[in-house]
């Protein structure tokens, strides 16, 4: 009762803005201090804003080479990849919801994955596609993303027509051929090292982030989230179903188009940049449902630091755990998640479907 | 406000639902909308609410075509109620009537205070103001089916369509619902599935067999003794309310078929239930 009445209050939502954003940026600079080198909080933030054009002269450089080199090429690329990750996979997962209507939906629950992980693992096993360079990877999980997005949505095509319920099973029907096929590939393998990479891939990981890595997602995430908030009210009415959408104003044809084709490209560059980290996208939505309602004007910017704080913390966790060795992310968001997700289920004030209680 | 279908065709996969509909709701009309199960009460509904798109025939709201309407458009022009309908995630009250403002607002521009002042007035006007920040899955059935009501005020549109409001609601809420429907003097159509219902409240009745229209008109027209026997496949007496005057439909089970005859059994049907009104009369006095 406390919580609900602290919760109607006006102030409420810019509150836990503020909140959020303040712990972004306490676990930014945490994440990056964490780690072998140990760092002080301060020079983090001299060695950044050495490297911002205005302030960079105003700076003396009281730090190793090596300290500067760490921080700024390894610790904090790794970092603002987790946070872009997070926070547009939180997102992508609250729309998807929206979109599905059901509680389980995830970013993934189209087929996006999947088809990252069929590209993805011949480039890792077979060295595919080498033609695109340094980013075979990231470019081929993308392209692979899209051919799976476009398939499920050719599937739920009938007679022009997209129906929610034949997205979701098309989904489900192209991620279970893609997920054989990778396992196809898998079993091809004519070296143990390439499994263990491409397990590595398919469980999430940030390893190997660069400056260059991060513009494009950074660029889409926050246009996607944009576009998103924009449409909160839609989303919204979308929740009370599709035909009271209809009759709220919500040209349906259009707007279902718009979220699927939107949440597509948000995942789909997401996973071309950190495999399929899972969990993020199912969990942080409900948590952030708990704190703020459903009404997504709030959901949306909410999930989205939540998510980034989320993901910076379990890769900080996934590299310290059994440092030197590294954990896949998607071990750790799993570990940490999961007995949190089961708190939550078990809460009967937070209902996950309509009136099941 | 004048609401004209003319010549209305539905179909799927080539099996027609729906043969030439003509339908018209006057300003101020409460029109019922009567049928069996599979008669296509919703799916005429659902065409003029646009979840559905006709085959043939045209909808027009003071001559303007549906069809030629955005989304927007007509969401400020029809409302619609349906049956109970349960949120995918928890809303408040106020945060589900301030949907119905969805087709009034920009997409870049805040809820003003005027959304505001609409929605709680929309609230008060079906008894729910105290209820605002209550969340929706908490209500009852009749609360919730208030509270859409409401969203539908808030939309301010001229026209109200009801597919099937009272069902899955106790008698109590469903002569509430529709108290509170005929209060407001909205120009409506309401799919009904309870004929005494129909009667009671609605100016003119159209009924519906397997996609035609098969009468039309005032209650004691459309819902006569024939007609429910041919259209619903039921013996029924039908005749005026004792007390409100209206047309009441008392329905007669198969298994009292061969007892009595027909005839002889509404006859003393009547008597008892004039017998019975004098009596709750003269209690009441």
């Amino acid at each position: 009762m406390i919580l609900s009445r602290i919760r109607d209050h006006s102030l409420w939502f810019p509150l836990v803005l503020f909140l959020l954003a303040s712990a972004l940026i306490a676990t930014i600079t945490l994440a990056v201090m964490l780690g072998p080198v140990p760092i002080a909080p301060k020079t983090v933030w001299l060695i950044a804003f050495s490297h911002l054009p205005v302030t960079d002269h105003l700076i003396a450089e009281t730090w190793t080479k090596a300290e500067g080199h760490i921080i700024w090429n390894i610790r904090f690329p790794r970092v603002l990849l987790g946070m872009i990750v997070g926070g547009g996979l939180a997102v992508v997962g609250a729309a998807i919801q929206a979109l599905i209507r059901n509680s389980l939906a995830d970013p993934y629950i189209l087929g996006v994955s999947s088809g990252a992980s069929v590209a993805a693992t011949l480039v890792i096993i077979f060295g595919a596609f080498s033609f695109f360079g340094a980013y075979s990877l990231s470019l081929s999980a993308f392209l692979g993303a899209l051919a799976a997005m476009g398939l499920v949505f050719l599937l739920a095509r009938v007679g022009g027509r997209i129906s929610t319920a034949r997205l979701l099973l098309s989904g489900i029907a192209v991620s279970m051929i893609m997920s054989a096929a990778t396992s196809f590939i898998v079993t091809m393998a004519p070296d143990e090292q390439g499994i263990r990479t491409a397990m590595y891939w398919m469980l999430g990981s940030l390893t190997g982030a660069k400056w260059s890595y991060l513009t494009i997602p950074a660029w889409i995430v926050v246009t996607g989230t944009i576009l998103l908030i924009m449409n909160y009210r839609s989303m919204n009415s979308l929740l009370m179903g599709e035909e009271a959408a209809v009759t709220l104003g919500v040209n349906m044809n259009t707007f279902r188009i718009f979220l699927v084709l939107t949440t597509a490209l948000l995942t789909g560059t997401i996973v071309a940049v950190s495999g399929s980290i899972g969990f993020v996208g199912l969990m942080i939505p409900h948590i952030v449902r708990l704190m703020v309602g459903s009404d997504h004007r709030r959901v949306l910017p909410v999930s989205l630091f939540a998510g980034a704080i989320f993901v910076i913390w379990t890769d900080v966790a996934a590299r310290l755990l059994l440092a030197p060795e590294e954990l896949p992310i998607g071990i750790v968001t799993a570990l940490f998640g999961g007995p949190f997700f089961i708190w939550l289920l078990r809460k009967s004030s937070y209902s996950f479907e309509g009136g099941a209680k | 406000m004048n609401v004209d279908v003319s010549k209305l065709s539905y179909k799927i996969d080539q099996q027609s639902i729906l043969h030439s509909i003509f339908l018209q709701v006057r300003k101020g009309e409460l029109v019922g909308l009567v049928g069996p199960n599979g008669s296509g009460k919703s799916t005429l509904l659902k065409n003029m609410y646009r979840v559905l798109q006709p085959d043939e025939g045209m909808i027009s709201i003071d001559g303007y075509l549906l069809s030629e309407m955005t989304y927007k458009e007509s969401a400020r022009k029809v409302s619609v109620v349906s049956q109970e309908t349960a949120a995918a995630f928890d809303f408040k009250v106020r945060e589900i009537v301030l949907m119905g403002r969805h087709p009034h607002q920009s997409m870049f521009r805040a809820d003003t205070a005027g959304d505001l002042s609409i929605v709680q007035q929309a609230l008060a006007k079906v008894g729910m103001a105290k209820a605002a920040e209550r969340s929706f899955h908490t209500l009852s059935g009749g609360e919730k089916q208030r509270v859409l009501i409401a969203r539908a005020l808030a939309q301010q549109a001229s026209f109200l369509i009801l597919d099937e409001p009272t069902n899955h609601l106790d008698i109590r809420y469903q002569l509430q619902i529709m108290d509170l429907v005929k209060n407001l003097k909205l120009t409506a159509i309401a799919a009904l599935h309870d004929l005494n219902i129909a009667a009671c409240y609605c100016d003119r009745i159209y009924m519906l067999k397997e996609g035609y229209v098969v009468a039309s008109g005032k209650p004691e027209d459309v819902l006569t003794t024939e007609r429910l026997l041919e259209v619903f496949g039921v013996q029924a007496v039908v005749s005026p309310h004792p007390i409100t005057g209206r047309l009441s439909i008392a329905y007669i089970s198969e298994l009292f078929h061969d007892a009595v005859s027909v005839d002889k059994r509404a006859e003393k049907r009547e008597e008892t239930s004039d017998a019975n009104a004098m009596h709750l009369l003269s209690i009441q006095l």
